[in-house]
């Protein structure tokens, strides 16, 4: 052993106590008040389901089962079908984008499936969110897919299912943020 | 007679910096007011002679200012709590929106907050997820700015194929300027420690919308806070109470109120706001999306629809300019609908990603005129004509309109939006 190495050896316990003091001195000014999360606590706060289908929960529900909940749930303020109520259209509009009269609905402007059932989940119904079961907004998110000719009204939207469902608006949007994060 | 000799700087009788320059002090001010003459000995008037009313725990306005309200407000079909109210531009001076005057822009109502069991969640893509209570959040160093808000809606009756009869509050009222205080986001973050995928924020609110949007974690590092406070007071509820996030120069609705949670991710989650509403149909079918920073604009509050001019002669020219890239650098003022313009003056405080006041002054003869306002930001960037504004825009194409405003002024001192 050269006597080179051994000085190095020796200093190694110092080297790593420098080591530890600068990568904690910057927490160290930080009031570090954060309580821990389990990950049970985050799983019970978290809302949000990407495109990636990461955040979709368990269940499924098809078009077939949505239809009934939609004319209860939805239909009063969305119009039958989604169609002719008083807020957002939700169907139809298919090939206006262009028109004098662009018409933008699920089916003809929105890119992403997982949206339907992120957004149904934690936003409606409008006066009672929340009280959907997860398999009831799996047969809302189906059927709003259906009447828009998106798939089919027996297939079932889960957590494979629904984040492989292709808009057919989705290739027609520029982004000006890139997915990781770079500005174009 | 001073407004005999001293000459326009623009056309129409328009006086701009050079002339407040030229003239001096004195001379500014005979441009921007008219002297009173001194009574022939002291008077009193009648609340002048006895004691005034008592004090109180909190302000209000004068009753004679009230007419000074947010309007118009509107909600959606069905709702009370789901749509704007709009701060009246048109009856402010000075840099600061008065917190009770701050444009509100809801998707479900404002929630009731108990600010006790209120705690903001940091999770995801990261090493630590860590939730906060306010009080916890209070003991942090904080910041505070005076900078805008503009909900990215704002203007867009601009775009309406005939110039609508509306007001500056009706045009332009989703714009209001505050002092915001609280803590970087980018110190939290480093207390629960990025994962090197993470490149996003999902930021949601604890309204019953849940209200989301995805913000690119560079601005997040860059100036984005927790906002507790707003024009040295915590934050009304209609803003966010107790805490919002709050995101220098980008489209308000980003700016999310009521701040829940905040979740680290690779990828934006692509919430119904961020594609379905707040993305810009172009002429072609296709849309741009994640078009946070607002552009360059300025609008003329004073004159403006519904303050009648008298009888000829000088009245100020006022407004507001902004830019969410950073400071203005000039703005410059017509009298006749953009054939001519004059530099404005601009106001002491010049600052960044915040309104800046113009000032300018106009002779009015009792002619008809059309006043705009143009501004400059440090990038050098302009606000656009509404011509170039339309240009390669969808029917029914909303967000983030810049264009200049017209406002015609009649015979009669009527002011109206106009298109140029």
């Amino acid at each position: 052993m050269s006597m080179f190495r051994v000085i190095v050896l020796r200093l190694q316990p110092l080297w790593c106590l420098l080591c530890f003091l600068s990568a904690t001195s910057a927490s160290a000014q930080s009031p570090q008040l954060g309580q821990p999360m389990t990950a049970a606590e985050v799983a019970a706060i978290d809302f949000t389901v990407l495109p990636s289908g990461n955040g979709l929960p368990e269940g499924g529900g098809n078009a077939q089962q949505g239809e009934g909940l939609y004319r209860v749930q939805c239909q009063a303020c969305h119009g039958e079908q989604g169609v002719g109520g008083i807020n957002d259209r939700l169907a139809g509009g298919h090939g206006t984008l262009t028109g004098p009269k662009p018409v933008k609905t699920i089916g003809s402007y929105w890119p992403q499936a997982t949206t339907v059932f992120d957004f149904i989940r934690r936003a409606m119904p409008y006066s009672a969110p929340g009280t959907l079961s997860n398999d009831e907004v799996y047969a809302l998110t189906a059927y709003l897919l259906h009447i828009n000719g998106v798939i089919e009204a027996s297939t079932v939207m889960n957590q494979s299912s629904l984040p492989a469902v292709v808009m057919p608006n989705r290739d027609r949007f520029i982004w000006a943020v890139q997915a990781n994060g770079d500005e174009y | 007679m001073a407004d005999n000799v001293i000459a326009p700087d623009a056309g129409n009788g328009l006086y701009g910096r050079r002339a407040f320059l030229r003239t001096g002090l004195t001379g500014s001010l005979a441009l921007l007011a008219a002297t009173a003459e001194g009574e022939p000995e002291a008077q009193r008037a009648p609340w002048m002679r006895g004691p005034g009313g008592p004090m109180s725990p909190l302000g209000a306005p004068s009753e004679h200012e009230a007419h000074v309200v947010r309007q118009p407000i509107a909600s959606q079909p069905g709702t009370t709590g789901s749509g704007a109210s709009r701060t009246p531009l048109q009856h402010l001076d000075g840099l600061v929106t008065p917190s009770r005057l701050h444009f509100e822009r809801h998707h479900s109502g404002i929630p009731d907050i108990d600010p006790a069991q209120h705690r903001l969640y940091i999770y995801g893509l990261v090493d630590r997820p860590l939730s906060f209570d306010l009080a916890s959040l209070a003991r942090y160093p904080m910041v505070s700015r005076l900078q805008f808000l503009e909900c990215s809606g704002n203007s867009a009756a601009l775009l309406a194929p005939q110039a609508a009869p509306l007001d500056c509050a009706a045009i332009h009222g989703l714009l209001s300027v505050s002092e915001w205080g609280g803590v970087p986001l980018s110190v939290l973050l480093e207390e629960a420690g990025v994962a090197p995928e993470g490149r996003w924020l999902v930021a949601d609110g604890a309204d019953s919308a849940v209200m989301s949007r995805s913000v690119p974690l560079e601005k997040i590092m860059d100036d984005a806070i927790v906002a507790l406070y707003q024009n040295g007071e915590r934050l009304r509820p209609g803003n966010g109470y107790p805490m919002r996030l709050f995101l220098p120069g980008w489209e308000g609705n980003a700016s999310v109120k009521w701040l829940r949670s905040l979740k680290v991710t690779d990828q934006p989650a692509m919430s119904k706001d961020e594609t379905s509403k707040y993305s810009d149909l172009q002429s072609d079918g296709q849309a741009r999306l994640f078009t946070f920073p607002m552009s360059v604009k300025s609008v003329i509050t004073s004159p403006s629809p519904g303050l009648t001019l008298g009888t000829p002669g000088f009245y100020q020219i006022n407004g507001l300019a902004w830019s969410g890239a950073g400071r203005i650098r000039r703005v410059e003022v017509s009298a006749d609908g953009g054939k001519s313009w004059a530099d404005a003056e601009l106001d002491t405080h010049v600052l960044p990603k915040c309104a800046t006041r113009f000032r300018a002054a106009w002779r009015y003869s009792g002619a008809p005129g059309v006043l705009m306002s143009r501004a400059t930001d440090e990038t050098g960037a302009q606000q656009p004509t509404r011509a170039s504004v339309l240009r390669n825009r969808a029917p029914g194409s909303f967000y983030h309109v810049n264009a200049m405003q017209a406002w015609g002024v009649d015979v009669q001192g009527e002011v109206r939006n106009v298109y140029v």
